[in-house]
């Protein structure tokens, strides 16, 4: 019996490929057929050109499964699209409302906790956040708006991102299942779930969120998962040694010790993120990326390239803090040693 | 009862252990399993029992699995076969919850490679088998203290591990597993690490602590000269198999094979020798009526080395004590040739040639 166990995956997988044949040949038209299917294998002329019955019907399910959805399960995209904007208009709202001087101030701020009191950091940070609106006072409101909708995708992804990343770190059949999935929606083109986005969840801010969802997790789950499983074998089995549980191994050794991986993957998530709103843009988002779309469609280079130096901005910023934060905890282990060698 | 005992344990690494267990019980050697299988032989029905308060030193060169044999103590490998007995309890039938427990109270562990905790302190390292039992931090601390203090760490307790030398991190690795206070500890190659000059000194500071302490140790090492001096039975293993188990003075007499003869062929045995096994009792050297007109007082744990040059210089009569002074035996130029002089395997071998 053992001996016939490494043919069964290639005679399954042989004998899903004849069914798929058989599935295109009957559900193809008439006329696009030979008249009966014995004549497939007298006249050898459909070897020439791709025949138009060797045709996979994806298309006709995959409607059919999308207007199920938006029948049966319309309620429930309505909820989170009325979440997701709410979180997103009263963000927003609260960050137009503030005077611009307090809003810089707070940036500073978290810039300045964030990296470990960095000043140089601190400093850059500020101005590049002053430019924004030294730019074009029309960018300052713009740009909040993109802020907002990076960090409501990037509060998504690490909420959903890093706790998948952590059981693919610890269960393999989760890993194997996952990282096909992970390839599938990183490779996909953002336009084929940015339009379903709008028919599920209608034009503006919520369908850029899902879109950067899907476009920024992959990095942060991947990085997570290696993080976790790049952690010091020795040191799980020192902790196990000692009798703790599967949670306090998790929780006191390996997230601290893949915290700086983590980090790495949130600053990716983000950079994907600003990345995706400037497309988004391209679906009604407001947001800094219209102004680029704006003076695209308007022939002005000019317009577009500042708006392009904002986006720019903007991302030098989301990267210092997430950064440099990472950064910081870096150095709590591993950098010490330069310093003992000063001593 | 002895304080753990391992019964014939078998641990195979592949695919479908138990199937190819039954070939391994049959005596196919590692070499054709791996052939005709892929599968690795770790354990090939290995039997050890360690007594209570003794250091056992489980000894082999790489790859003969005393790593992997040292974890099945607490479980962090499950055998393919056999028991593990550790105080009488079965340590293959505590489930997830009871193993905990077990580790947490039972044993503690020193590591190779020291295995500590980079972005723990060192005091939050000593603690951490504490931590895992939910002892509070004031009582942790304390605690961690006292062990830190028992190593020689004092004032380095806010430092992180790699700000240590690696002989320092194995002191806290050596208080780590002290601070749980367990009656057993398992050490892996704990001072293999190590350069030369400080594993000595951590060997003597294991001695010390362990004449103190009297916990029970199982000790892996490659090193026969650290086998030899610190324990009080040597396992050699080999190819996953037990060779030979003994008194580290049966391992130099009469090594039970030619592998084992290899490995003690080049000992320094004044080294490793003690002169209270050698000495024969008063009695039989009176019987001898040997004149000893020069004698030199050495106490019985002394080793051979410490004392031999003297006896060369003026032939003397070696009158063996014990702490307070009394005599214990004798140990006579003849004693210290029959120990000094190679097994008779070796003897055998040379008048051959």
């Amino acid at each position: 019996m053992q001996k016939y166990k490494k043919f069964i995956k290639p005679i399954v997988i042989t004998i899903t490929f004849i069914f798929f044949i058989i599935i295109s040949y009957r559900s193809a038209k008439p006329r696009y057929k030979p008249e009966h299917f014995t004549d497939i294998f007298n006249d050898f002329s459909w070897l020439g050109n791709w025949p138009k019955w060797l045709d996979f019907p994806l298309m006709q399910p995959l409607n059919a499964g999308f207007d199920w959805l938006i029948v049966n399960y319309g309620l429930f995209f309505e909820a989170i699209n009325n979440f997701l904007l709410g979180l997103y208009t009263s963000m927003k709202d609260f960050l137009v409302g503030l005077p611009w001087p307090l809003v810089i101030a707070i940036v500073i701020f978290i810039t300045y906790f964030a990296s470990g009191r960095k000043v140089n950091t601190t400093i850059a940070v500020a101005f590049c956040t002053f430019f924004l609106g030294f730019l074009s006072p029309r960018y300052w409101d713009k740009c909040i708006m993109t802020t907002c909708i990076v960090l409501i995708g990037l509060l998504l992804c690490i909420v959903v991102g890093i706790p998948i990343g952590i059981a693919m770190a610890r269960n393999r059949t989760v890993r194997n299942a996952l990282l096909p999935i992970l390839d599938l929606m990183q490779t996909i083109p953002s336009f084929c779930y940015l339009i379903p986005g709008i028919l599920l969840f209608g034009l503006g801010a919520v369908p850029a969120i899902i879109a950067i969802f899907v476009y920024a997790v992959p990095p942060l789950i991947r990085l997570t998962d290696l993080g976790i499983r790049l952690v010091d074998k020795e040191v799980i089995e020192a902790s196990e040694a000692f009798g703790a549980s599967k949670k306090q191994t998790l929780w006191g050794v390996q997230i601290p010790l893949a915290l700086p991986n983590i980090m790495q993957g949130i600053n990716q998530c983000t950079m994907m993120s600003l990345a995706m709103v400037v497309i988004a843009s391209m679906i009604g988002t407001r947001g800094i990326g219209d102004e680029v779309l704006l003076g695209l469609q308007q022939l002005n280079v000019g317009m577009a390239t500042e708006a392009g130096i904002a986006i720019v901005l903007l991302a030098i910023i989301f990267d210092r803090i997430t950064q440099s934060y990472g950064e910081k905890i870096q150095e709590r282990t591993q950098k010490k040693k330069v310093f003992n060698v000063k001593d | 009862m002895s304080k753990i005992e391992v019964k014939n344990v078998y641990k195979i690494f592949g695919d479908n252990p138990s199937k190819v267990l039954p070939m391994v019980q049959d005596g196919a050697t590692k070499e054709e399993i791996l052939e005709k299988t892929g599968h690795t032989v770790g354990l090939d029905d290995v039997s050890i029992k360690v007594e209570e308060g003794e250091t056992f030193v489980c000894m082999g060169l790489s790859g003969s699995g005393k790593s992997t044999l040292i974890r099945h103590i607490n479980r962090l490998i499950d055998p393919t076969s056999g028991e593990v007995l550790v105080e009488g309890t079965n340590v293959m039938e505590l489930d997830q919850k009871n193993l905990i427990e077990f580790r947490r109270h039972k044993m503690s562990m020193v590591f190779q490679r020291f295995g500590l905790f980079p972005h723990k302190t060192v005091i939050q390292n000593v603690g951490y088998g504490l931590e895992v039992q939910g002892k509070d931090l004031n009582e942790r601390n304390k605690v961690a203290m006292e062990k830190i203090e028992a190593v020689g760490l004092t004032g380095f307790e806010h430092q992180y591990p790699n700000q240590l030398s690696g002989g320092m991190q194995q002191r806290v690795g050596l208080a780590r597993a002290l601070a749980t206070n367990t009656d057993i500890m398992l050490m892996d190659e704990a001072f293999s690490a190590l350069d030369p000059i400080i594993r000595s000194d951590m060997q003597k500071q294991l001695i010390d602590l362990q004449a103190e302490l009297k916990k029970t140790i199982l000790f892996i090492s490659h090193d026969l000269d650290e086998s030899l001096r610190l324990g009080d039975h040597i396992g050699i293993l080999n190819h996953g198999r037990v060779v030979q188990i003994g008194t580290p003075i049966e391992i130099i007499m009469k090594p039970a094979d030619d592998y084992v003869a290899a490995f003690v062929k080049d000992v320094n045995r004044a080294k490793v020798i003690k002169a209270k096994i050698i000495m024969i009792t008063p009695e039989q050297f009176k019987s001898r009526k040997e004149k000893n007109s020069n004698t030199i007082k050495v106490n019985e744990d002394s080793f051979l080395d410490e004392f031999l040059p003297k006896v060369c210089l003026t032939p003397a009569t070696v009158e063996v004590v014990d702490k307070s002074g009394n005599i214990k035996g004798y140990i006579t130029e003849k004693e210290l040739s029959v120990a000094l002089t190679k097994s008779k395997a070796d003897v055998l071998t040379k008048s051959k040639t």
